[in-house]
């Protein structure tokens, strides 16, 4: 029971990662229509600028406001310098433009930090374990990341639903046409919320850093997995995003956990690990299939 | 028409084997993505052996022709095809992971060019499939995890928890491990592309096992041991690593944490023989702000290797006389005993390590005593050769 509600926050935990990626990417592309496969990018950027200052300074905390201006600012650049380009073209070519990019933030980073990942320590105020059940220590930084998370959720949540920019995100989401039709300054709403999807991955980045190595090509590992989360939630929709990263995070750990266990008491002998880890890996995207078949929008689409 | 042809070919044929023109050796290695820094170490261990020559290896001029893999095994056979074919290269080297090994060495050998790996030694190809075409200069997968078992025994551990990669190296290590171990093994299989181990650091702690043994190289194995330290598991359940697990970038990325953590290896950085200590200092020489790996150490010794048998055989105009030539190992290497095994698979000595405070304040592995000597593999009792 207590290895269960174990591995139900680290579920949470990757769930919210994901979320604060996917919510990013989700937002792009429901709102201008744009596929960008830099986004895992942004992340990476996020990871090195954070880990870089907070090598050089000594502190992790200062290394976040730098993560998050060093992720919105490539972000800036990227969508005036590429992206804005692309509205008008088709998916195709958002796609090579923007594994052009990948390429390039790989090459460059490759050319600046080296092919050597890097470390951050924890906080320290982070650095140890809380007793949150007896018999049941759980890191403090990962309980920081959930509870980041949630607050960038509600955040978002309010940006979203109680103010006039949200309302005009919202607007997009649905029916861009109408919106630049009505006169509001579509170019620099998209600017706006190509920054802060930047900015949310680039906080991703930073959160992630010292839990994982920070290493060139990081973004490309989870992008994948935050495509799944948006494609499952709904394009455009943040609410979606929230809801599929967390039932992802938690599919996929509780799977990878639990499943060759389970087969193992069913079967005998290598088969029932090859079957269970197989099971496991492919776990979200057969989630995706059957949320697809069922929902064929995702869990909470937007506009019709 | 025709005769004009033919002496125009003649006369192509009489200048292609000039004596100015370097041998071409290929080199496919992985250097994008997080594993990048290994095919790095191997590219630069090996032309660190070049260049002490002067360009040269054992005389001869050689020219390097690096690709990367991307860790991709169809990458890997598209490159030695472009290698063999276009080049008109005959000896390949560099494939950093097994996977890469097991699609592109078979075509390699089988166009009949040599191919020498100085890491990769996937099972599937030490056994029945071996080749004459076919040289390792590292170790066989299996064998150097069997030597984690080995010291896990050796330091009374009973029960284990084994984690490894979903992969033809991950299986190897996994196996061998539990053949020497001789405990009670619960076996745990992660993927190549993970980035999160706190579910297997949850199933540890429940399982509770004497030791830990865990082989993941590159960045998943920095990744697995700051989570290990961070899930509270590092100061309580012991770790026994094989090399791959604990190089010095790994180290240099872990930092204090890793002190007293017992590894396994064929060479540390502090071995003391000429060989390895001329090696280290043209490296630290060149590399200041690198730590030297294994990786670097055994392509490192695959350049020594090859211009053993280039000093014997001028190039690979001849080429049974280069594979005699290389078969007889007459190189001294880094490591000290070497010779190979029926199956062209190393046979060497295995040591234990632990990680210590270094000198310059970062933790160093220090070599503590010799485990096996004169071991070979598993596999080469079934290689016909």
């Amino acid at each position: 029971m207590i290895l269960f509600l174990e591995q139900l926050l680290n579920g949470l935990q990757f769930g919210v990662m994901l979320f604060l990626l996917a919510a990013g990417l989700t937002l792009i592309f429901g709102i201008m229509g744009v596929i960008n496969l830099a986004h895992g990018s942004l992340y990476m950027i996020g990871a090195y600028a954070g880990t870089w200052v907070a090598a050089e300074t000594g502190s992790f905390w200062l290394g976040i406001p730098a993560a998050l201006a060093a992720a919105a600012l490539t972000g800036f650049a990227i969508e005036a310098l590429v992206i804005r380009r692309l509205y008008a073209r088709d998916h195709l070519d958002q796609v090579l433009a923007t594994f052009g990019l990948i390429l390039i933030f790989n090459q460059g980073i490759t050319l600046i930090f080296g092919r050597q990942p890097l470390f951050t320590k924890l906080p320290a105020a982070f650095d140890g374990s809380v007793e949150i059940l007896p018999g049941l220590p759980y890191p403090t930084y990962r309980l920081l990341i959930i509870a980041a998370g949630l607050l960038v959720a509600l955040g978002l949540y309010l940006l979203i639903n109680r103010t006039r920019v949200g309302m005009l995100v919202r607007a997009g989401a649905t029916n861009r046409e109408m919106v630049r039709a009505l006169g509001v300054d579509i170019r620099l709403l998209y600017t706006a919320v190509f920054g802060l999807g930047a900015l949310l991955a680039g906080l991703a980045g930073i959160m992630a850093a010292p839990i994982l190595a920070v290493q060139v090509g990081m973004g490309e590992q989870i992008l994948l997995a935050t495509f799944v989360v948006v494609v499952i939630g709904g394009v455009g929709s943040i609410r979606g995003a929230f809801v599929a990263g967390l039932l992802l995070g938690v599919a996929d750990t509780l799977l990878r956990a639990f499943l060759p266990g389970l087969l193992r008491q069913l079967m005998t002998g290598p088969e029932a690990d090859a079957l269970g880890i197989g099971i496991a890996s492919i776990g979200i995207y057969l989630l995706m299939v059957i949320v697809l078949l069922v929902r064929p929008k995702g869990l909470f689409a937007v506009g019709s | 028409m025709k005769k004009l042809l033919t002496a125009a070919s003649l006369l192509a044929l009489t200048s292609l084997p000039g004596f100015a023109d370097p041998v071409k050796i290929g080199m496919i290695t992985t250097l994008s993505g997080p594993p990048g820094y290994l095919g790095e170490q191997i590219r630069d261990g090996f032309m660190l052996a070049v260049e002490a020559e002067g360009g040269k290896l054992g005389g001869v001029p050689v020219e390097v022709v690096v690709e990367d893999d991307g860790l991709k095994p169809g990458n890997g056979l598209q490159i030695a095809d472009k290698f063999m074919n276009e080049d008109g290269i005959k000896l390949i080297t560099g494939i950093v992971f097994s996977n890469v090994a097991g699609a592109t060495v078979p075509e390699i050998v089988d166009n009949d060019a040599i191919y020498i790996s100085p890491n990769a030694a996937p099972s599937s190809l030490a056994g029945a499939d071996c080749n004459p075409n076919y040289f390792v200069v590292s170790w066989q997968n299996d064998a150097l995890h069997e030597a984690s078992g080995v010291a896990a025994k050796k330091l009374g551990y009973k029960t284990a928890v084994a984690l490894a990669p979903n992969y033809q190296a991950g299986k190897d290590a996994i196996a061998g491990f539990e053949r020497e171990f001789g405990g009670q093994v619960t076996e745990i299989f992660t993927s190549l592309d993970q980035t999160d181990f706190a579910p297997e650091m949850a199933q540890i702690r429940a399982a509770n096992p004497d030791v830990v043994f865990q082989f993941h190289p590159g960045g998943l194995g920095i990744t697995f041991l700051k989570q290990y330290q961070q899930a509270g598991l590092l100061g309580q359940i012991p770790m026994v690593l094989s090399e791959p697990s604990l190089d010095g970038v790994i180290l240099g990325a872990v930092g204090d944490a890793a002190i007293g953590i017992k590894g396994t290896t064929h060479w540390a950085a502090d071995f003391d023989n000429a060989a390895s200590q001329e090696m280290v200092a043209a490296w630290t020489a060149k590399y200041p702000d690198r730590p030297i790996t294994t990786y670097a150490q055994q392509s490192y010794d695959t350049a020594k290797l090859i211009a053993s048998a280039f000093a014997k055989t001028g190039g690979v105009d001849d080429m049974d006389a280069l594979r005699a030539a290389l078969k007889s190992a007459d190189f001294t290497s880094t490591r000290g005993n070497f010779a190979f095994g029926v199956n062209q698979h190393p046979v060497q000595d295995w040591y234990l390590t632990e990680v210590v405070a270094g000198a310059g304040g970062k933790p160093e592995v220090k070599t503590l005593e010799k485990l096996r000597e004169n071991v070979g593999d598993i596999y080469a009792a079934e290689c016909k050769m």
